[in-house]
């Protein structure tokens, strides 16, 4: 099968990839089932050692999967090779490619080659991005000076020098700063909207980035998907009562009258003493309510607008990304950060080739052009 | 066709001047932007060539202090065989073998040392897979490199010839210039050609490249008879000549430059510089193929996209 229109952005059936190693092998991926449609904005979420980098690098034709087979818009990733890189870039986390002794924009134009940009046409391209990005102070600055965030900037605009249909993101905010990471994060909702169709593959494991951009999300671990759906149906999973934090001016009576209305499952009170400067000006009631569905909330309001109570405040409690998580795997992020199933993120930085001796007047790996 | 539960997106507005360019080239869909005209392809490949050989050629103008060291270095190292060959009264022709030799030096050491070992480099840099991710046929930064390792290496070659030509005052006697010409040429092809097809090896030997390359560096300098004519060398000279396209061409050139030196015991020039070719045609075709079998071994190995393979 060739392109379609009809096509998935992503359709992967059946995954699996396994590392040949010592003593044992290493299944990264084991079994995975993904449909993305076309202009979603999906998140592959989870620990690090979870199967998320492999499976780009198979979305990304880097990789051959040991079994199962995936498209890009209906091109193979095994044998179409050629036809999904003209139409898919990616950008990931900490991305150092490139030569520091180029200049930024030296650097992109360089790349602009490499995807089918004429000359003219790439430097065009490279200064459209650049300003874009945010990068117009450093566009003459070598690559080499960049800061981490002025880099992954620089990065980003080079996934889009081919405009591609498909954008895959690994950790692309790893190790930035709030407002670098703010700002990457701003590019890509800005740069997915721009023309429809076009699709974003992100994976991460900070579950707020993953909450605020994704259309859905893919729980995984240990190389598998256990769960996926829209940020809010997969709290929903979770979420099995309705709770809500009212916060009242006065409950004479106490809770208890709540507690026996239909619907209400519990009613629990606390005293919350707002404090203006060091004199409390004030004192309101705080009820966390524990309702059966949402439904049950009009009862509870309309009770208490018959004992005289006003409400000050009210918040629906929401689970977070990380309690699916969680639930679905009974531990969390942090407990699992060992690296024991994805050999991308395994090989730190002591696994890395050492910089080696070089010869007198030769140039120095590091900076081999 | 949207996933279960997916509501099919719309465009959203692009208000902010700086956003608009995300817009980019339109195209009507990710089948369109994905068949290629073979003009096309022709094209991505000719403007990857030009885009991989812009670091080496911009580099030359960035760091003017590594011309000093490319060029000082090996003229001292040259200069030392030059005053061993007039303390031992060798014929003068011997003192231009030392500079020819010396100045195809820097192309031997840019092959070894900036393509051999460059994809091994470009790997643990992490732009390895940024290539092979892009839609251009990877011969084309192959090719990139050398052409960008051409122009850095003349400029030392070609120092050190006027350097030493000057300061020894080397007199050359060619009498068919179109054939030294030639035989230049070809030598330089067929030494980017070794050298591209090592680098495809290199990358799959992981980080012993490095100690491949230093085991290769000085025994080839001696095989090849950098610092004197290689018929000395009997039969290890003529089968560095049939192997090794630095000994073959230096000895054409030096056959060709000086031909007062009379027989050196090896095949004429003509037939040197049609081992030229064939070495070429042989060592880029390899280079070729064992690029796509590189390429196709490390998607089934992960060993050009993991690190630690």
């Amino acid at each position: 099968m060739s392109g379609s229109i009809q096509a998935p952005a992503i359709d992967a059936r059946g995954i699996t990839r396994v590392y040949k190693a010592k003593p044992t092998d290493v299944t990264a991926l084991a079994g995975i089932d993904l449909e993305v449609a076309p202009g979603e904005f999906f998140g592959l979420l989870g620990p690090n050692g979870a199967g998320k980098t492999t499976l780009i690098k198979i979305l990304t034709t880097l990789l051959l999967p040991s079994s199962g087979s995936a498209r890009i818009f209906g091109f193979d990733v095994a044998t179409e090779t050629k036809k999904i890189r003209r139409i898919m870039n990616m950008v990931a986390g900490g991305e150092q490619s490139g030569y520091g002794i180029l200049e930024a924009r030296e650097q992109l134009w360089m790349f602009s080659q490499f995807y089918g940009l004429g000359a003219r046409e790439g430097w065009r391209r490279v200064d459209e991005l650049i300003d874009a990005v945010g990068l117009g102070e450093q566009r003459n600055q070598r690559v080499s000076t960049l800061s981490t965030g002025q880099r992954q900037k620089m990065n980003f605009a080079r996934g889009l020098l081919n405009d591609p249909w498909v954008f895959f993101l690994d950790e692309p905010t790893l190790g930035l700063d709030v407002s670098a990471a703010r700002s990457v994060r701003e590019l890509m909702v800005g740069w997915r909207a721009a023309v429809p169709g076009r699709t974003v593959l992100l994976t991460t494991h900070y579950m707020a980035e993953a909450d605020e951009l994704c259309e859905r999300i893919a729980i995984v671990d240990r190389g598998r998907i256990l769960a996926i759906g829209s940020p809010a149906e997969l709290k929903r999973r979770v979420q099995r009562e309705s709770i809500f934090r009212l916060e009242l001016d006065r409950l004479s009576g106490g809770p208890g009258g709540l507690a026996r209305l239909p619907g209400v499952i519990s009613a629990v009170a606390a005293i919350d003493a707002t404090k203006d400067g060091e004199a409390p000006t004030r004192q309101t009631v705080v009820i966390n309510l524990v309702l059966r569905e949402d439904s049950a909330l009009a009862g509870v309001v309309a009770a208490l607008d018959g004992l005289g109570a006003h409400i000050v405040a009210l918040a629906k409690s929401e689970p977070s990304l990380e309690d699916v998580f969680v639930e679905l795997v009974g531990r969390g992020f942090e407990e699992d950060d060992r690296d024991e199933a994805d050999p991308m993120r395994r090989a730190g930085p002591a696994d890395r080739a050492p910089v080696e001796p070089h010869e007198a007047g030769q140039p120095d790996p590091g900076e081999e052009v | 066709m949207a996933a279960p539960g997916v509501v099919q997106p719309t465009p959203g507005p692009v208000t902010a001047p700086g956003l608009r360019v995300f817009v980019g080239r339109p195209t009507a869909s990710p089948q369109e932007a994905a068949n290629w005209t073979r003009r096309q392809v022709w094209a991505n490949n000719l403007h990857s060539i030009v885009g991989r050989a812009y670091p080496r050629v911009r580099g030359l103008t960035r760091e003017p202090s590594w011309l000093v060291f490319q060029m000082l270095l090996p003229f001292l190292t040259t200069s030392s065989f030059v005053f061993v060959y007039r303390a031992l009264d060798a014929p003068p022709a011997y003192i231009g073998f030392v500079v020819i030799g010396g100045a195809m030096t820097a192309f031997w050491l840019n092959v070894v040392w900036m393509m051999a070992a460059q994809l091994y480099w470009e790997k643990d840099q992490g732009n390895l897979e940024l290539y092979f991710a892009a839609p251009m046929n990877v011969m084309s930064v192959l090719v990139g490199m050398a052409v960008g390792g051409l122009v850095m290496s003349s400029t030392r070659a070609i120092s050190i010839m006027f350097i030493a030509t000057v300061v020894f005052g080397v007199s050359f006697s060619i009498s068919q210039w179109a054939l030294l010409i030639a035989v230049f040429v070809l030598t330089l092809a067929a030494l980017y050609g070794f050298g591209m097809m090592l680098a495809s090896l290199f990358v799959m030997w992981g980080r012993e490249a490095f100690h491949l390359t230093q085991l290769m560096t000085e025994p080839v300098y001696f095989v090849s008879g950098l610092n004197f004519p290689v018929g000395r060398l009997g039969f290890i000279g003529a089968l560095a000549i049939a192997l090794i396209p630095l000994a073959v061409g230096l000895d054409a050139m030096r056959q060709l430059a000086f031909v007062s030196t009379g027989p050196t015991g090896t095949p004429e020039p003509w037939v040197e510089a049609l081992i030229l070719v064939a070495m070429t045609a042989i060592f880029i075709g390899l280079a070729r193929w064992l690029l796509h079998s590189m390429e196709e071994r490390a998607r089934r190995e992960g060993r050009l996209t993991v690190r630690w393979r």
